[in-house]
């Protein structure tokens, strides 16, 4: 009477080291005591785009007033180059171009992680409230303030505040999106409800400020890369370093998490503090991105998306997401310097990069 | 003391692998399920049926520890689950929840490679025996030639098939299917449930959340019948399921007849549509 599946029918032959008509299993590659599956797609499109980011990262640094030729950039970044190259790159283009590698890279781990973890691409740090969050502090310090805290405390003091203002708001968002669970669209909701509520505070406080704070301000918000210290350049090296490897140490109990809580619990994880661990990272590197370069707008949403696209995979993967971020904002920057007009923000570019992104993946979401 | 300690854990474990003593479970400050004592028989299908509502759910979430109960223990090979790693409950328990979703694009063979993962650690997260265990797995439920398609692009009887292979590949004797043929067509629906007798067949203890009584008695050795959120009957289909029952657990006018091939009753309900008057 069964006509479908009686067990053993198909099973395999035990021990036996050929099965030709078996299920094609992902490779698996071991070293040393590491394993690991072997995705060889996502690792040729990981390699490129490393290379990519490197070869932006050089072209950024050798593009300026005294221009420097690709060999003599990255001669120099290996301590080969000559005395003036030295001097130009190291002193004044590098903390710019590492700025940017930076920034973006933690931008994009961040958007990969709450767009995994809220299973919603639209769950990006842009949307969840944490980049005007940081605005509206830094405005906040900036504008009350005036000269006084900002001449004391300098951008440091700025990027510190953002950074505050940041976490801050991400944890309000989590809280107040917290029940019972994290809910992918409660998440979001409670995102643009915030989001809203804090650039209000940014307009209120911007037009009841003085014009010259409000000046600073607004080149701070835009987004930008410009003036960027060894001082701003290191603080957020280390935040993304530390940060980012705390990721790699929680990323194994979150492979399952696309499967949705419950399927996650099955499998053996302890998903409540999994998710929170890794949320709060993503804050955190959220807010060091945007304490560095200003609140970059769609960098964190769009990275995860086109790296998910490029590497064929169906979830955001962490460290492609990262460099599309990093290649995304060196690349923008470069742009705005060399073909667009003068002084253009790069804040400016990523949104027009990226708005239309937005709009091409809301209109393919709505077509099904 | 400690003797009689040992023996005791044992007859627990001979008796039954899994088991809610006293369970109180609820969400917020609503209680579903208040003081609950069921015991899964080893190496049969349990089936868990009753209104809209119940608890039904309720009591297989907690009964697989998704669910924590605020009064009462469930016990896992004579251990309190609660107590238990979750890694450690994963190794010994399969959970298939009520219509779990894949990523788009996800690949069956990746979905189903996912069940390794209580055994898989950081370092280790991939090895020869996970790729036997998973092309088992898939060739068990009759996914194999399926295995490189995205999940999303299957048919529904397709896609739960695959699910369960999934947990097969978490290699745990004992299964807990969340309504496993919710959205399913009743051809679909019996596919599944005949891959279900088969896991069980092969030695595995299952218990299902089922809605509908008549595949529920067909394919189950056990029913357990919830009303309200307490445990109404059980006992074997052919004992449990009566005229009376039917109407005093779902409020169902109904007659229970001999399956004309089956060997266990079957469920004619009466309704007010299309019935003969002497009915």
């Amino acid at each position: 009477m069964k006509q479908i599946h009686v067990p053993g029918e198909q099973a395999p032959p035990p021990a036996s080291g050929t099965e030709p008509e078996q299920a094609s299993m992902p490779p698996g590659v071991r070293l040393g005591t590491v394993s690991f599956v072997w995705r060889p797609w996502l690792v040729l499109v990981t390699l490129v785009l490393a290379a990519a980011a490197f070869l932006v990262f050089c072209l950024s640094i050798g593009v300026g007033d005294f221009p420097i030729a690709l060999t003599r950039v990255v001669a120099t970044l290996f301590g080969q180059g000559e005395q003036v190259d030295e001097f130009v790159i190291m002193d004044l283009r590098l903390p710019r171009a590492l700025a940017g590698l930076i920034v973006g890279l933690a931008l994009g781990v961040s958007g990969a992680i709450t767009q995994s973890v809220a299973r919603n691409p639209l769950a990006s740090p842009d949307i969840l409230g944490i980049t005007s969050g940081a605005g509206a502090v830094a405005v906040f310090l900036v504008t009350t303030t005036g000269g006084t805290a900002a001449a004391v405390t300098g951008s440091v003091g700025l990027s510190a505040a953002a950074l505050l203002g940041g976490l801050g708001t991400g944890l309000l968002v989590y809280f107040l999106a917290w029940r019972r669970g994290i809910d992918g669209f409660r998440l979001i909701l409670i995102g643009i409800s915030v989001t809203a509520m804090m650039q209000a505070i940014t307009t209120w406080l911007l037009t009841s400020a003085d014009i010259r704070d409000v000046a600073r301000a607004q080149v701070w918000l835009v987004g930008s890369l410009d003036n960027r210290s060894w001082g701003e350049v290191e603080v957020a090296f280390w935040g993304t370093l530390v940060l980012l490897v705390a990721v790699a140490l929680v990323a194994f109990p979150f492979k399952p998490m696309h499967l949705g809580d419950d399927v996650a619990a099955g499998l053996g994880v302890r998903f409540g503090r999994v998710r929170g661990v890794l949320l709060l990272c993503a804050v955190l590197l959220a807010a060091v991105g945007v304490s560095a370069a200003g609140p970059v707008p769609f960098v964190a949403l769009v990275a995860p998306q086109v790296a998910m696209r490029l590497g064929r995979w169906p979830t955001p993967p962490l460290i492609a997401s990262g460099l599309v971020g990093a290649l995304l904002l060196i690349g923008s920057d470069l742009l705005a310097r060399t073909v667009l007009p003068l002084g253009l923000p790069v804040g400016v570019v990523t949104a027009v990069i990226g708005g239309p992104f937005l709009v091409h993946l809301l209109v393919r979401a709505n077509l099904r | 003391m400690a003797a009689q300690f040992t023996a005791g854990t044992a007859d627990v474990k001979d008796v039954a692998r899994l088991a809610a003593r006293g369970v109180t479970v609820g969400y917020g400050d609503r209680t579903v399920i208040d003081g609950l004592d069921v015991t899964i028989p080893p190496g049969v299908i349990t089936t868990i049926i009753g209104p809209n509502g119940c608890g039904k759910s309720t009591l297989l979430r907690t009964l697989s520890r998704l669910l924590r109960p605020t009064g009462g223990t469930v016990v896992l090979d004579g251990e309190d689950i609660g107590r238990l790693r979750t890694r450690d409950v994963a190794k010994k328990l399969g959970l298939l929840p009520q219509a779990p979703v894949a990523p788009d694009g996800l690949t069956v063979a990746d979905l189903v490679a996912r069940g390794r993962h209580p055994h898989q650690s950081w370092l280790r997260q991939w090895s020869s025996d996970d790729a036997d265990v998973v092309r088992r797995a898939l060739a068990m439920t009759g996914v194999a030639d399926l295995a490189e398609r995205p999940v999303d692009s299957l048919s529904g009887g397709q896609r739960q098939r695959v699910w369960i292979s999934m947990t097969l590949a978490q290699g745990t004797d004992l299964l807990l299917l969340d309504e496993p043929t919710t959205y399913l067509d009743l051809a679909h629906a019996i596919d599944v449930l005949d891959l279900v007798d088969d896991l069980h067949e092969s030695g595995r203890t299952v218990v299902m959340v089922l809605h509908d009584l008549n595949l529920a008695t067909r394919y189950s050795d056990h029913l357990v019948v919830m009303r309200a959120g307490a445990v109404l009957a059980q006992g074997h289909p052919r004992d449990v399921i009566t005229a009376e029952l039917l109407h005093e657990a779902f409020g169902l006018r109904a007659r229970v007849v001999e399956d004309p091939v089956g060997d266990r009753p079957l469920i004619v309900p009466i309704g007010r549509a299309h019935v003969r008057p002497d009915a």
